[in-house]
């Protein structure tokens, strides 16, 4: 297999084995170029981030496959600026947007099958194609139809230099199970993601307490190519100390949680960090516009760490979570179980409660209902009940990283650029560039647009160049 | 220090595949991703606790299509350890064993198919002893002077009739156990729906499961399965045919090439012949670490018994007239005969089963509504 690898001249070689990955692979295949796809993980965890991924966010005119009703180019850019507040590059998002429209129905004639919204996402209904069976059957079509189309798949392949001479790649530095080999292509697509799982970078980046981050996504995404990019002079885009974080279930594993560690019960209970104090107000917004915040905020509590504890007349007003709930039927025996200061804690409730207004009627679990504490700080300002039915449950609260900001510049052909000007065959596509679009913060499905979108024209500008 | 080891029991056995199961269900009712392949994932979503007679539903719901398994994040070697697929077929053999009487038979036969290949041999060894010796003492012609027509019906009556009541008490359980209401006919038919296109093999949109070829969708397997039900509906419609002729038109086999037994009979037996020939092929290629694996040679001997009783009628139709027929009968009498003898204990009661499952589904459907 390595010698067959080494000794001959790709037209392109794909870095990454993710959706970007995969769609550049299609398009440089279907274009005519011999394609060699170099994935760092084992065949069981291809796929990277994509992996864990469900939707697609769509621009449409029309009703379009599984989405209903329209949602048109503004709309969609509104969106964007509203959760980046402008940290974007307009003609790349417009781009992007505009695209999106035409890759669903090439992802449908390339294996990819969508279902109605899930239940439990019904908000989401005209904004995002759901695939079905998510990421993974998403990456699993897509792998059958690179192998269909004679593209070369290398497992455990891990990039570790990249030889650039005058803006001109020349070759790729690979580790392949216990022996390095040089690979030599023409072009070259970086599509390898983001740095979140490496740790050590996050510390530098984020400061010590990084280390106590759980990582939502696949340990595979360590930088390594970007850093070996950056190194050598490669223009960069996006905060390089920022990541995206949530608050997710403190017991989730330290990599590769996914979704079934998020929880949704925050808007119901009382926060409270190690010590047992409250810190911020749960109650802000709905949870939908609210749990990328709390990340952050969870990151910023001693030990990284915080308890979201409601009672039992809230206990179904939120998605199942995948770990059953710590319970106890007193708030003292509650703190005991979490190890929390008893009396601190017993405290921050009784105050709390005694802050509730007395009328719950108007109490409404979707809308902002203005249920509000009076005269405690940090005020609960809406679902705010007091937590005094027994049984009491507790979720231990971690910040879950899902991605980094930090990437490649490139331009509207997915060229990357160093100081010197842009390289001459270089692309990026997926989570190394979507910094330029997704400058800051979060929008449900548009890291999965940005890659299809980057990875086909990728794709095709990698494979033009040597066809 | 070191503890006596003791083989685990049938019931820790069922508990151990009941518990994992609850543990995968809570899994997949935490993510949602699958919803669209099939039946148990919009019946998971509905709830937000399982009983364990929940999970035996969700079990009987489930046909294995394992479009689930191979779109699961959290499958091996995630420390999750997804298989639903296996946890369901498990919890599913469990429920066999259980719900059917006696559990001795029930798990014999489930879990051996030597033991079925064994009755097979003694059915058929029967079959050739009555043959010989009740030979020219019959009352009629045909396969009748091998057998004669009152010997054939008075073994042959008890062995469909017996375990027909057999599975009917375990259904009885199984419908208790699971909450079952009163069946109306708006249920029969959401439920009949999705045993006549098998849609819950479909993989949600018409392409197929992923049982022989991993990843990638095929119809194969629900192909087969339609030949073999409904080939198995053709010759069982052409058995109470020929009864009904021999009864009330005093019209006693052999029937001609262009008579209802034989119109239905002989395409019946073609399609059930290709469709268990097709299914047991595809077993060989399918991965059975996604099944209850202690079952596979159980189910393999029940799929080959199945065709046998297809193949060995076409042989004894073929063979009219020429001297192999007597030799013929007595083959397929016997694998007949070890077929509705052993219906209960075999992975013949799935079809009753699932069937109860997706009546129960469409009534819980309507009691959400």
């Amino acid at each position: 297999m390595k010698t067959e690898l080494s000794d001959r001249l790709w037209d392109v070689a794909i870095v990454g084995g993710g959706n970007a990955a995969l769609c550049a692979a299609i398009e440089a295949s279907e274009a005519g170029a011999t394609v060699l796809l170099l994935e760092s993980a084992p065949k069981p965890y291809r796929g990277g981030n994509s992996r864990h991924t469900r939707n697609f966010r769509c621009m449409h005119r029309a009703p379009l496959s599984k989405l209903t009703e329209a949602y048109s180019e503004e709309e969609y850019f509104d969106d964007l600026l509203r959760v980046t507040k402008g940290h974007t590059d307009e003609a790349l998002a417009r781009l992007t947007i505009h695209e999106s429209e035409s890759c669903l129905p090439w992802m449908e004639d390339h294996g990819i099958r969508f279902q109605p919204s899930l239940t439990g996402t019904l908000s989401l209904s005209r904004t995002n194609a759901f695939f079905l069976g998510g990421g993974k059957s998403l990456v699993n079509a897509y792998y059958n139809t690179i192998e269909d189309l004679g593209v070369t798949v290398a497992y455990n392949a891990a990039v570790t230099d990249i030889a650039i001479k005058d803006n001109h790649f020349e070759s790729l530095q690979v580790k392949i199970e216990d022996s390095s080999v040089r690979i030599q292509a023409k072009s070259v697509v970086l599509a390898s993601g983001g740095f979140q799982a490496d740790l050590d970078w996050l510390a530098r980046a984020w400061g010590p307490a990084a280390r106590n981050f759980l990582i939502r996504g696949t340990p595979y995404n360590k930088g390594v190519v970007l850093k070996c990019m950056l190194d050598q002079g490669a223009v960069s885009v996006g905060d390089p100390t920022q990541c995206h974080a949530v608050a997710i279930d403190g017991r989730a594993p330290k990599y590769d949680g996914g979704i079934v560690t998020r929880l949704d019960c925050v808007p119901f209970s009382v926060v409270v960090n190690e010590n047992g104090d409250r810190f911020y107000d749960e109650g802000e917004d709905v949870w939908p516009k609210r749990y990328a915040i709390w990340g952050r905020l969870v990151a910023a509590q001693p030990n990284q760490v915080a308890y979201s504890i409601i009672d039992s007349k809230s206990a179904e007003l939120f998605m199942p979570s995948v770990y059953p709930p710590i319970t106890a039927d007193s708030i003292e025996a509650l703190a005991e179980e979490l190890g929390l200061p008893v009396t601190t804690l017993t405290r921050t409730i009784e105050t709390f409660n005694a802050a509730c207004p007395q009328h719950l009627e108007s109490f409404h679990p979707t809308t902002l209902d203005g249920l509000a504490t009076s005269s405690i700080e940090p005020a609960k300002t809406n679902w705010a009940r007091p937590i005094c039915e027994p049984p009491y449950y507790a979720y231990s609260l971690r910040p879950g990283v899902t991605f980094t900001y930090l990437g490649l510049k490139v331009d509207e052909s997915a060229r990357a650029t160093s100081e010197k000007g842009r390289y001459d065959n270089v692309w990026a596509a997926g989570e190394i560039m979507a910094g330029s679009i997704l400058g800051q913060g979060y929008l449900a499905g548009f890291g999965m647009t940005i890659g299809t979108v980057f990875g086909r024209i990728a794709g095709r500008e990698a494979a033009r160049h040597v066809c | 220090m070191c503890a006596e080891k003791t083989e685990p029991t049938i019931k820790d056995t069922i508990n151990g595949a009941i518990e994992e199961a609850h543990r995968q269900v809570q899994i997949c009712n935490a993510c949602r991703y699958c919803e669209g392949y099939c039946a148990v994932f919009p019946a998971i979503n509905r709830q937000r606790s399982f009983s364990n007679s929940d999970i035996s539903q969700l079990a009987n719901l489930c046909h294995n299509c394992r479009g689930c398994y191979y779109a699961c994040q959290y499958s091996e070697p995630h420390e999750f350890n997804v298989n639903l697929p296996r946890a369901l077929a498990e919890v599913r053999a469990q429920n066999w064993q259980t719900f059917m009487r006696p559990r001795a038979l029930a798990t014999g036969f489930q879990q051996h198919g030597v033991l079925l290949a064994l009755l097979f041999i003694v059915g058929l060894m029967l079959m050739l002893f009555a043959a010989s010796y009740f030979r020219n003492i019959g009352d009629g012609s045909g396969f009748y002077a091998v057998l004669s027509h009152s010997l054939m019906v008075s073994i042959f009556a008890p062995a469909f009739i017996l375990p027909l009541i057999v599975t009917g008490f375990g259904l009885r359980a199984y419908w208790r156990a699971v909450g079952g209401q009163r069946i109306s006919v708006s249920h029969l038919a959401s439920a009949l729906k999705p045993v006549a296109n098998l849609e819950n093999l479909s993989g949600g949109q018409g392409q197929g499961c992923n049982f022989e070829r991993e990843e990638r969708y095929t119809n194969s397997r629900r192909w087969l399965h339609q030949a073999c039900m409904y080939g198995f509906l053709l010759c069982f419609a052409s058995t109470v045919s020929g009864t009904l002729m021999h009864y009330l038109f005093a019209s006693p086999a052999p029937y001609p090439l262009l008579s209802v037994p034989k119109l239905l009979g002989i395409p019946g037996g073609l399609l059930l012949t290709v469709g268990c020939a097709g299914l047991a092929w595809l077993k060989t290629k399918a991965d059975a670490s996604l099944g209850a694996a202690s079952l596979w040679g159980a189910e393999m001997a029940f799929v080959l018994l199945l065709g046998a009783t297809g193949a060995t009628g076409l042989l004894l139709y073929a063979a009219t007239g020429t001297g192999l027929m007597p030799l013929l009968l007595a083959v397929h009498l016997g694998s007949v005969l070890t077929f509705f003898l052993t219906m209960p204990y075999t992975k013949m009661t799935h079809a009753f089963f699932r069937f109860a499952a997706l009546i129960r589904d469409a009534q819980i459907k309507q009691e959400n509504a």
